[in-house]
């Protein structure tokens, strides 16, 4: 549901395809380059170059949730971000899942856990400074996480985890309200280049929470709340030369940013423009024409889809990459009869998941799930507890858990988010398979704002209006089991509104091991677990998981250093794309 | 004693170019106004073209179920074996056109649009059908009923025709349909969408019609028939509903078939939207929001059920033209 600018883009796809309907379209995007075959960026650094100065131009169909690195909530803005502001932690540039390999940006090495992982330690390089020269200093991290996750008043939009997972978390009001000069005591900062976190509860993969732009400095003194968006001070390698609210932002050069403090940011193009609000169709041409990246990094429309696939040498051009999704639908364990594990499983053997596919846009869009954890995720393993042929359901196998449930016919409605077409026809493949076995399932749709607060989330509307299946989309906020599974199976989690948890599952097993995984130390035990939560989600038929997100990148031929990370959803990793134009 | 139909002023100033008819025939024998309205729209070719096309087309939404029944046909019936999964278009050429699939398939889910256009009909044409009945069913009553009894009476109503039509109907109609998805009144599914779409659209289009009605009546209540109703004793419902309303009916059909392609439109809009009518249900707005995806690739999936569109909203504006100019010649 989050980090992904999937729910804009489809929401606007089909009125901006109208808009455009007279202008011009590129054949292909050639200017001589050699391309470097399909899925190459997923496989290596394409373009591979040291060249310096030019323009690299991106673009987006909408506009971010904001700029400010501590009041965003997207994949693509902590992607972007960091080309201004630099986090404790950071991801390595690297294809696929090399990509999410974790290394210290402003730290000088990754924390230093203690007291069971209850207490986190950083250490700042020495020699940092700000673009107008001052140095920085570790009580700026303090201050850029206290005014991110605990002010909510002023800045709503980031996640709030330091918010649950700090000492006194749940008190301390923010640095606008609460002008105490220790602020939050649980961050300590005893000189200006430590800092310490002290937790509620141990926490091993604490890296990943300091890893957000959340930690990227911010100085006291220039912050000006939620419009510090429009004079956002750097640490990074560019820095703002105007920003235009909702139309554009231009980068140019940090002087001040010393290449000897930052083994990753090279500065290779003198300029980055950031382009807003423009249309879908647009973008994909002048990615196609070599001139543009796709910021959202959604992938091309449904129209050029059809055209790229089907010409080798467009093809060739593209990436098509997993985007740290799951698309699934959930059963609802509380709405009769699939409070029976047997009905659930008549479910799960009904579903054709290569119907679903084909209605989502192909394998392209999706390779067919078995599992909840996408296998771009730390800690996915290999399952398939209701395998069938050819995964297109097994029509005598869902009428014995049928029978074994009570039932030969179950009447039901299915609920999904009415500005996501591509969920809609998810579910519309999903009734015409569900009615071969006799489960009789009809579509709601709900708007997406309100789909987890309003509706789908709320277990006493879902009990009332007799919906029993959910669609839904997850991405984790960091690409580890627990980021993915906790906020989906957890029981805990389970509210009166605004529920992820669209299972309503409340598993005691499920529940210790995703606890018990989070406080173990060593990886492989830590990602044994998650395959074990998985497998065991799987048993119970909480969800049936339909596809596993892709999304298709076309190649920007100019542009240097093009690498897809799994760390941001599949996009090319942003800090040293450069161009061979001038 | 004549029908009150034939006092019209409009009709009864038409007369004698209705007499010079007859005596072009040698034929010297009163005909009835309304014989003299269907002769003069037999002549005009194009509104009967129109009225043919329309015949067919009720026909056709009328018999939609049956016909389906009939040739085993399903409007929600997959065949994504005709669909190739890396583009999610049709196989083939003109978007996967055969002899079982005559006007081709959907992208993505294979569905025969031959049948999805036949079942769309008879949700188009219901649905204007409803909203044009209730619309003028309103308009007609609240007109008369303004127009004779006037003073405080007409203020109140014209002042509250004024705000209808003040109405920002669309927002109104994408909010209204949009709150009343998941059911209501005891309704849900298909019979909700279709209640809700009669309901805006008819509900807030009465005032048109209403004003043109109310115009007439002022014209009406000061004639001698009136008045001679009056002095036998008749009250106001009998005045209203007997001897005014008939004298009306001519605008009012005129009206209805004009109002109609309107209704057909605007169903065709909001569920274009993706407020009108929900999937899978076929209906031909619907159809259109999901073609415009592909209209670069799969050009047919735009153009069927555009087509089918145009020649309904084309056919009943050609007999609405048509009768109008039968029933009142001064308007052409």
């Amino acid at each position: 549901m989050r980090r992904s600018a999937l729910a804009a883009v489809a929401a606007i796809g089909s009125a901006s395809l109208l808009l455009s309907a007279c202008s011009k379209a590129d054949d292909n995007g050639g200017d001589g380059n050699k391309s470097a075959g399909a899925n190459a960026a997923t496989k290596g650094v394409v373009n591979a170059s040291t060249q310096k100065g030019g323009t690299v131009t991106y673009e987006y169909s909408d506009v971010p949730d904001s700029f400010d690195p501590g009041n965003t909530y997207y994949a693509y803005m902590y992607n972007l971000s960091r080309l201004y502001a630099r986090p404790l932690m950071t991801f390595q540039p690297g294809p696929g899942e090399e990509g999410n390999k974790l290394v210290p940006d402003l730290a000088e090495k990754a924390g230093e856990p203690s007291d069971g992982g209850k207490t986190w330690t950083y250490k700042i390089r020495s020699g940092l400074k700000y673009q107008d020269g001052t140095a920085i200093t570790s009580k700026d991290v303090k201050y850029a996480v206290e005014r991110s996750n605990f002010a909510r008043d002023v800045l709503s939009l980031g996640p709030n985890y330091f918010q649950q997972f700090m000492q006194g978390g749940k008190a301390y009001k923010g640095p606008y309200k609460d002008k105490s000069p220790e602020g939050l005591k649980s961050i300590e900062t005893p000189d200006d280049t430590t800092i310490v976190f002290k937790l509620n509860r141990p926490f091993q993969e604490f890296d990943y929470l300091v890893a957000t732009p959340q930690t990227a400095p911010v100085p006291q003194a220039k912050d000006t709340g939620i419009d510090y968006v429009k004079s956002i001070v750097s640490s990074g390698s560019y820095k703002f030369q105007s920003y235009d609210e909702g139309k554009q932002a231009v980068l140019v050069k940090n002087e001040n940013w010393d290449p000897k403090t930052d083994p990753l940011r090279k500065q290779y193009p003198d300029k980055i423009v950031v382009k807003l609000k423009v249309n879908a169709e647009t973008i994909d041409q002048d990615v196609q024409a070599g001139d543009a990246i796709d910021l959202g990094g959604t992938g091309v429309q449904a129209a050029t889809q059809a055209k790229v696939v089907n010409d080798a040498k467009l093809k060739a051009n593209t990436d098509n990459t997993y985007g740290g999704r799951l698309v699934y639908m959930a059963i609802n364990n509380q709405v009769a009869p699939f409070d029976k594990v047997e009905c659930r499983k008549a479910v799960e053997y009904a579903v054709d998941k290569v119907s679903v596919q084909t209605a989502e846009g192909g394998p392209i869009r999706g390779d067919i799930a078995t599992t909840v954890l996408p296998p771009d995720i730390t800690g996915y393993a290999k399952a398939d507890v209701y395998a069938t042929t050819g995964n297109k359901g097994d029509a005598a196998k869902a009428k014995e858990q049928l029978k074994a449930c009570g039932k030969t016919t179950i009447s039901t409605n299915i609920s999904a988010r009415s500005d996501r077409p591509q969920e809609i026809d998810a579910a519309t493949a999903i009734i015409a398979s569900l009615k071969k076995v006799g489960i009789n399932a009809s579509l709601k749709q709900y708007p997406s704002g309100k789909y987890f607060t309003d509706y789908a989330g709320v277990p006493t509307f879902d009990k009332k209006q007799n919906i029993g299946l959910h669609m839904m989309q997850w991405g984790a906020d960091w690409n580890s089991g627990y980021g993915f599974l906790q906020q989906i199976l957890h029981g805990d989690a389970i509210g009166a509104s605004g529920n992820t948890n669209l299972s309503y599952l409340n598993d005691k097993q499920i529940n210790e091991m995703l606890e018990k995984a989070i406080a173990t130390e060593d990886d492989t035990t830590r990602n044994g677990l998650y395959g074990q939560i998985d497998k065991r989600a799987m048993d119970l038929a909480a969800l049936v998981p339909l596809t596993y997100f892709k999304v298709l990148l076309y190649r920007p031929s100019g542009y240097t250093n093009l690498v897809s990370t799994s760390a941001f959803s599949g996009q090319y990793d942003y800090l040293n794309i450069g161009t061979t134009k001038k | 004693m004549t029908a009150p139909i034939e006092t019209t002023g409009a009709q009864a100033e038409a007369q004698p170019e209705a007499v010079l008819v007859g005596v072009d025939k040698g034929q010297i024998e009163g005909r009835s106004l309304g014989q003299i309205a269907w002769s003069r729209f037999k002549k005009d070719r194009v509104a009967v073209a129109g009225g043919v096309i329309v015949i067919l087309l009720i026909l056709l939404a009328l018999l939609s179920r049956p016909i389906q029944a009939m040739f085993g046909l399903d409007p929600n019936a997959l065949h994504q074996d005709l669909i190739d999964p890396n583009t999610s278009l049709p196989k083939g050429d003109f978007g996967g056109m055969s002899w079982s699939h005559p006007l081709g398939v959907e992208p993505k889910f294979g569905r025969d649009i031959a049948t999805r256009i036949l079942e769309g009909s008879w949700v188009s044409l219901v649905v204007a059908f409803g909203a044009t009945i209730l619309s003028n069913t309103i308009g007609a009553v609240l007109g008369v009923v303004a127009g004779y009894y006037g003073g405080r009476v007409d203020t109140i109503i014209s002042r509250l025709m004024d705000t209808f039509l003040a109405f920002p109907l669309l927002l109104f109609a994408i909010a209204i349909s949009a709150t009343l998805q998941g059911g209501a009144f005891g309704l849900e599914g298909l019979p909700l969408h279709i209640s809700v779409l009669i309901f805006v659209i008819g509900f807030f289009n009465w005032p048109y019609l209403g004003r043109i009605v109310r115009g007439q009546t002022l014209a009406l209540r000061e004639r001698e028939f009136v008045d001679a109703s009056r002095g036998m004793g008749a009250k106001g419902p009998y005045i209203l509903f007997r001897e005014l309303l008939p004298n009306l009916v001519g605008p009012i059909i005129v009206y209805s078939t004009l109002l109609i392609p309107t209704n057909i439109l605007f169903e065709a809009s909001l569920s274009f939207l993706g407020v009108g009518i929900q999937p899978p249900q076929a209906s031909w707005g619907g159809m259109l929001n999901q073609a415009v995806t592909y209209y670069q690739v799969d050009a047919q999936f735009l153009i069927v059920p555009g087509l089918a569109i145009f020649v309904t909203v084309l056919a009943f504006n050609l007999l609405g033209d048509g009768l109008r100019d039968a029933l009142d010649p001064r308007s052409r």
